[in-house]
């Protein structure tokens, strides 16, 4: 993988250039949160930014979208109206959260709607250091090798920049004047030191080897009916969370005529109506079931699966979930200590 | 790319009136390419009105046409229900696994039905049919709530003409009409002997028959790997995504819909 050098007084002429691929999206303040936000002026741009409210899982399967347009019978795909965009400042925990539904939407079977976001979605990583709710480090998710295209390493000066596929080397190159190529040892020295100190500041630690096994002994265990107790069903965590895919399929009819959307938009498993078929059969009624089925999820059909959880460690939950079952409660919880 | 979202269209050419809840869609493929194995579910559309899950009844061997036998229960049923032939739907599959008949030879296979779940399985014993030889014994064993809730009324009489097969009847609340044996389906299943061990158990119908018929099969001998159960749920996209069949690890669109007691039951009570 290349690796280039970029000086930080430079970004932003070169954020400036990539409007030539797509529009540009990045941290900006929303009140006292962050979010992803378009920028129109890169003078919005808030590096401070460690946690976006969703996750940027929001480019690639947006909250609501349409896969088709029909009339009468004849349903036609809406796939050429995607637009390119470059998203700045997805920090590595993110990036995973990427890899994850890379294999939920493109490994199983290869579904069009995300493969062409995600091919006109261009990534461009950034480091981060973790607040108290941050883990990333116990999932292994606080370094990227992959799924992205240019990956920036803030160090004191400058920034170190990763160059992860073929368009990521087309983005290098539309202002290959601003980059070094010539990585000096003190600059390696400089970026193993932040290395160290980055991966000292993960306060908080969760242990996720063995999941499997431990939610199998946890099956019949009270603590889900603990959880179920307080939990609201509001759905904010599969919100928020970059690893969750679910969603349900509506066919929308204009006012007049016999033409309309079929819709795509999110769902979640803690929402009530999730399991419910048709005549009204609820195949999963209880609150305590749906807080079990989203932590069997993560915890153990995906690991079954792809040999990790499905938790990056972002720590969105534990900020997000207004009654506390996140994932740090609950794998606590789990191995009751 | 293939885009396995996009529906093509089918043509219904006939509608069978099977009870006064359930009819018989036949489909005219129009041509597409398409085919299907027992045991896999199709996802239909309504045009401007939604999608949804159905497995089919006719054989798998029969390329020109599908035929669904569908219960109006729902928001997407009850708009088929208001269809005529000559209406156009959509179809998109076959999704699921489909059953592993080649484990089924040279054993007796006991078909056990419960109402419209009967339409599924009519698909798998048209399959079984083309190789009847290959079987031991072919047993359909099938309830419905009353006699007029009966579906394929009058080719159930033919089946039982057909050498290698045993089909028995009940329904669970008799009438005058009836003269056949009253109670619910696993009353058929009473005086099952032999070597059940190795017999293959196929279930379909409500999840309470289906709960009661596995009961049932167990108590008389039968290897939780060759006890096989309908598990459908609402599988929205049929790929593994959606989310809405989950079931404790599985995903029933695409490790199922049909699984194995084995594999189901260590799922608190996977039947509600």
């Amino acid at each position: 993988m290349k690796v280039l050098k970029l000086q930080k007084r430079n970004l932003n002429s070169y954020l400036e250039s990539l409007r030539v691929f797509g529009e540009i999206y990045g941290p900006v303040r929303k009140d006292e949160k962050y979010i992803y936000g378009q920028l129109d002026d890169l003078d919005k741009l808030d590096l401070r930014m460690l946690r976006t409210i969703l996750p940027v899982k929001k480019f690639l399967v947006p909250p609501k979208f349409n896969t088709f347009s029909f009339e009468g019978y004849t349903y036609k795909p809406e796939l050429e109206k995607i637009p390119r965009r470059v998203i700045f400042g997805v920090h590595p925990c993110e990036i995973h959260g990427l890899l994850i539904l890379d294999k939920f939407f493109l490994e199983r079977f290869p579904d069009p709607y995300y493969q062409e976001r995600r091919k006109n979605t261009a990534i461009l990583g950034l480091s981060c250091v973790p607040d108290e709710k941050c883990f990333a480090k116990s999932t292994g998710t606080h370094f990227v090798e992959s799924g992205f295209d240019l990956a920036f390493n803030e160090l004191q000066d400058f920034y170190l920049v990763w160059v992860g596929s073929s368009l990521g080397d087309d983005l290098v190159r539309l202002r290959l004047d601003l980059f070094e190529e010539d990585i000096k040892e003190r600059d390696l020295h400089e970026y193993m030191k932040w290395r160290s100190w980055r991966d000292s500041q993960y306060k908080l630690k969760l242990d996720m080897t063995g999941m499997p096994d431990i939610m199998e002994l946890n099956y019949n265990s009270p603590i889900w009916k603990k959880f179920g107790d307080k939990d609201l069903s509001c759905g904010a965590c599969s919100m928020v969370c970059p690893t969750c895919p679910c969603y349900n399929v509506r066919d929308q009819l204009k006012p007049v005529g016999n033409s309309g959307e079929r819709q795509r938009h999110w769902d979640s498993c803690m929402f009530k109506p999730f399991a419910v078929v048709a005549g009204g059969h609820n195949f999963r009624e209880n609150r305590a079931e749906r807080v079990k089925l989203w932590y069997t999820h993560k915890l153990k059909a995906f690991i079954t699966e792809f040999g990790k959880p499905a938790c990056v460690g972002c720590g969105r939950c534990i900020d997000t979930c207004p009654v506390d079952i996140n994932i740090k409660t609950v794998v606590t919880a789990l191995k009751g200590v | 790319m293939n885009n396995p979202f996009q529906p093509f269209p089918v043509t219904i050419t006939n509608i069978i009136d099977e009870t006064p809840t359930i009819k018989t869609f036949v489909l005219d493929l129009n041509g597409n390419q398409f085919s299907f194995d027992a045991g896999q579910f199709i996802e239909l559309t309504i045009p401007g009105v939604g999608e949804a899950p159905f497995t089919p009844s006719s054989s798998p061997y029969d390329k020109n046409k599908l035929e669904m036998t569908i219960m109006k229960v729902g928001k997407v049923t009850s708009a088929l229900f208001s269809l005529q032939v000559g209406a156009t739907l959509g179809v998109r599959g076959p999704f699921g696994i489909r059953y592993p008949i080649e484990l089924y030879e040279g054993k007796e296979i006991y078909i056990i039905g419960g109402g419209v779940g009967l339409a599924p399985l009519r698909s798998l014993f048209f399959a079984l049919m083309e190789n009847v030889k290959k079987y031991k014994r072919i047993y359909i064993r099938y309830g419905a709530r009353t006699s007029q809730d009966i579906v394929y009324k009058q080719q159930i009489p033919i089946w039982k003409t057909w050498k290698g097969v045993d089909i028995q009847q009940s329904v669970d609340v008799g009438d005058n009409s009836w003269k056949g044996k009253v109670g619910v389906v696993t009353i058929l299943l009473d005086d099952l002997i032999g070597n059940t061990k190795n017999m293959v158990g196929v279930v379909c119908g409500p999840p309470i028959m289906m709960k009661f018929a596995t009961i049932k099969l167990l108590e008389k001998g039968f290897d939780g790997n060759n006890i096989y159960l309908s598990m459908e749920k609402n599988m929205s996209c049929g790929l593994g995504q959606c989310g809405h069949c989950r079931m404790g690890k599985y995903f029933v669109c695409k490790d199922g819909p049909v699984l194995t007691w084995e594999q189901v039951k260590d799922i608190e009570d996977p039947f509600l």
